[in-house]
């Protein structure tokens, strides 16, 4: 009895969870324009998704931007991970904290924070500016996926590669990276879904030039809610999902993600 | 055992106010398997950190083969380490692992071949070469690290508490195949470890030391028979340590005896430490035939030996004898001369 009311308990909390994207994804097949109505199973939003210039060009910056800022923060994060790794005790502790800020920071906080500097710089807002706020947003996930993989490993590992002749930058390359890239792989799987997920932060550093899908959504929504929208907004919950889905895969082999 | 290889000349390392290794002195030859023993803390890791290079002396030299090797750094030093746990590659099998150092000697790869076999054949770890590190046992990885570091055919090997992880009984067939291992290879061993009796067992040479300092350097007898102070009679097996005088030469002097012993050159009443092996004392079971007499206070069976603690009208005394007596038997107990060992005073322990 009590076990039937845990199911259905859970039932209940699941359907409050997924309820409204499984309507979304019903709606995206929708043939009828009307959001009550079910009129018949039709392709036809996605096909006029791909049609639209201003949607290409949105996935476009999605992607590019995604691309770009994920390698440029794996590789500033790895690095960071390295050095906060080899610190004493108390700036490691430091540096962390320091680190986790921004990770419980607002989006919005981050958003016109960064959005007030670029003005103040005089830095137009527009593609790049979007890309500097993705890697320095994404660079925390980086180096918390990053650092665990580094404490532990053994210690002595670094010393046992110049040990057998290799140079420090040899036992960089060759043993230590290595050693570490299941942590520099989730990292960057991570940076991406971010990048991918963002809409707020981008929103206030993007400006009017570069417009990512996230953004394009938003403004279409104002307009009133066509059923594109619920076809794009089913694609990107399914490329969230699918790298979900990886992480957590790579994370039941033993290897642990923070999220 | 051939000419000096390794010599250190007033080796010193500092953290801080703390003086790990303290201006030591120390002259290893070749082919010679010297072991640094001491407690947790007495500056035998750093030591032979500063011999690999992975630490630099604040003071001091070291030589290899006459010439200075503090300012080489550890990549072109002609040592291999055999690192606590191990430190393998773990994205790497066992055959990568031990060719690690020849790759980077840029060796035709044949000849790695060849050379990787044959130490897989050493450590007893044929068909092993495919096998993922992490799957292979504690006395596997112990091979493996050994192999690794052995492949390179350096002219010495740093070995740094190789055996602590493993349990009991594997640590014993361990030491017995490094030292086969050593004896075939014929380099140069420094082992670090705080088990002495790892220390006695494998080594040519030990070298005991305490708070950054050398407190004896000899052979395993020596160091075991003819302890220099309180603090390697202690360190170094079972002993019974007394605060005694030197009336005269070949007498010592304590509580209400004084007995014969083979030391001489001391001042008169001159205060000295003197150490008992527990199985250099005999039990008489007629106290009056005893130069000390005693009750016997606790028994503990120890498998070869019983272990009884045998109380004086001043102190007690630790005996290990292979014969029983009861406790609450008063007994009477012999030394002979030769089995005391007498040292300067030294600090109180």
């Amino acid at each position: 009895m009590s076990r039937a009311i845990k199911r259905i308990y859970m039932g209940i909390i699941f359907l409050f969870l997924y309820a409204p994207i499984i309507v979304l994804i019903v709606f995206s097949f929708n043939k009828s324009k009307s959001r009550g109505q079910w009129g018949g199973f039709t392709l036809s939003w996605y096909a006029e998704l791909f049609k639209s210039r201003q949607i290409r060009e949105a996935l476009y910056y999605t992607l590019l931007v995604a691309v770009l800022s994920t390698l440029i923060s794996t590789v500033v994060g790895t690095i960071a991970a390295l050095g906060i790794n080899n610190m004493g005790k108390f700036s490691r502790t430091v540096i962390l904290n320091m680190n986790n800020l921004p990770v419980l920071n607002p989006d919005i906080v981050t958003g016109v924070a960064l959005m007030t500097l670029f003005i103040s710089v005089k830095l137009e807002l527009g593609f790049l500016t979007m890309l500097i706020a993705h890697i320095v947003f994404s660079i925390p996930y980086v180096i918390l996926a990053v650092l665990p993989k580094l404490r532990q490993m053994n210690k002595h590992i670094a010393e046992a590669a110049m040990d057998l002749g290799a140079t420090p930058s040899y036992a960089l390359r060759k043993v230590i990276i290595p050693e570490i890239s299941p942590g520099i792989i989730s990292g960057a799987l991570m940076a991406f879904t971010l990048s991918i997920d963002d809409f707020v932060i981008s929103f206030f550093t993007a400006g009017t030039s570069a417009t990512n899908l996230s953004i394009l959504v938003y403004s279409m929504a104002k307009r009133g809610v066509k059923p594109t929208i619920n076809a794009l907004s089913t694609l990107m919950f399914l490329t969230v999902l699918i790298l979900m889905l990886i992480i957590n895969k790579k994370s039941d082999k033993g290897e642990e993600i923070l999220l | 055992m051939g000419k000096n290889l390794i010599e250190l000349k007033n080796l010193t390392k500092r953290y801080g106010d703390m003086t790990a290794v303290d201006s030591i002195n120390l002259t290893i030859k070749e082919n010679e398997f010297v072991t640094l023993l001491g407690p947790s803390g007495c500056g035998k890791t750093t030591t032979l950190r500063m011999i690999g290079g992975f630490e630099d002396p604040d003071e001091g030299q070291i030589l290899f083969e006459g010439k200075l090797l503090n300012p080489i750094p550890a990549y072109k030093r002609n040592i291999n380490t055999v690192f606590q746990r191990y430190a393998l590659f773990t994205h790497m099998n066992v055959f990568e692992n031990i060719a690690f150092g020849l790759r980077i000697k840029k060796i035709p790869k044949n000849e790695i071949e060849r050379r990787v076999k044959r130490m897989l054949k050493l450590v007893d770890l044929e068909g092993f070469e495919k096998r993922n590190v992490d799957s292979l046992s504690g006395g596997q990885q112990q091979r493996v690290a050994i192999a690794r570091a052995l492949v390179n055919e350096p002219k010495v090997l740093l070995l740094d508490e190789p055996l602590g992880a493993l349990d009991l009984k594997l640590r014993k067939e361990m030491q017995i195949e490094l030292l086969d291992m050593q004896r075939s290879v014929g380099i140069t061993f420094i082992y670090v470890t705080h088990d002495q009796e790892e220390a006695l067992t494998m080594s040519d040479t030990v070298v005991v030391m305490n708070k950054g300092l050398i407190q004896q350097v000899g052979t395993p007898q020596d160091i075991y028979n003819e302890p220099l102070n309180r603090f390697v009679a202690d360190f170094i097996g079972e002993s019974n340590i007394i605060e005694a005088i030197m009336p005269e030469d070949y007498k010592v002097a304590f509580d209400d005896v004084v007995l014969d012993c083979v030391d001489k050159g001391f001042a008169k009443n001159e205060p000295v430490d003197i150490v008992i092996r527990p199985e250099d004392i005999r039990i008489v079971t007629n106290p009056d035939d005893g130069m000390i007499k005693g009750t016997v206070k606790s028994v503990i069976f120890k498998g070869v030996h019983y272990e009884m603690i045998i109380e004086s009208d001043i102190r007690e005394y630790m005996v290990h004898r292979t014969m029983m007596f009861p406790v609450g038997s008063y007994v009477g107990m012999n030394i002979q001369p030769c089995d005391i060992q007498v040292m300067k005073r030294g600090e109180p322990l």
